[in-house]
């Protein structure tokens, strides 16, 4: 017959040094502490990191020699990973998982916003042919559509920088557009992005 | 604890994987915590 020694005995002689003591104790309560865990994350990979954090805590309390529950090694324990499973779901909710399948791409759901290289390049391009046809305007024109599309300012800012009723302003704004597209239809000049 | 914790037949019961026990083991023979002057140092020598 198989004399069982206590947890209590084992937590003893574990704090003492006696490494295979440690091992008995994993083995033997295994199966309930493992269970317990399982039941609540119904995850077996997050089943098995609880069950390894538990016992490294268990581990470190010991060997610090702050294990004050002499004969309640299994409720200790079992709290330990009590409170394990709750900070998990805790970081869970914080930080929630996607998980993808096989028709399921989570890049196909999120995506950086900036354009890519190639996109950045073309607006670059745009961007400069734009400038050049600007330039081809009157200055009365230019100015307007400068202030108005560059410097983000309003008509009445511009009335008051250039000195013309609000209305100019919008006259000119119109002329420097219409002449815009004049130039682009004229020239044939393609700006898509 | 057996009132607490009890093995319940419509639970599944799994138990952790001998490579979680093996580390586990071998974690806690590298680790030695010495304290000294108040303060309390972890090695682990692997």
């Amino acid at each position: 017959m198989e004399l069982q020694i206590d947890d209590s005995a084992l937590v003893r002689d574990y704090i003492s040094g006696d490494e295979r003591s440690l091992e008995i104790l994993i083995n033997r309560h295994n199966q309930r502490i493992t269970s317990f865990i399982y039941s609540k994350v119904l995850d077996r990979d997050v089943t098995e990191d609880i069950f390894q954090d538990t016992f490294i805590k268990v581990i470190k309390t010991l060997k610090r020699g702050n294990y004050s529950e002499e004969g309640k090694f299994l409720p200790w324990v079992m709290r330990i990973a009590h409170n394990l499973i709750i900070d998990h779901f805790r970081k869970n909710k914080r930080m929630p998982k996607f998980e993808g399948g096989e028709d399921f791409n989570i890049f196909s759901v999120i995506g950086d916003d900036k354009p890519n290289i190639e996109k950045q390049l073309i607006k670059d391009q745009i961007d400069s042919d734009l400038s050049l046809l600007i330039d081809e305007l009157p200055d009365d024109q230019r100015e307007v559509l400068i202030m108005r599309i560059y410097k983000d300012m309003s008509f009445k800012e511009i009335s008051e920088c250039t000195g013309v009723s609000i209305n100019t302003a919008l006259g000119r704004m119109r002329y420097a557009l219409i002449n815009l597209r004049k130039i682009i239809q004229k020239n044939k000049i393609v700006l898509t992005n | 604890m057996d009132q607490l914790y009890p093995a319940k037949q419509n639970c599944k019961l799994v138990s952790s994987s001998e490579e979680t026990v093996r580390f586990l083991l071998d974690y806690s023979k590298s680790l030695s915590i010495v304290s000294s002057r108040g303060m309390e140092f972890e090695n682990n020598l692997n």
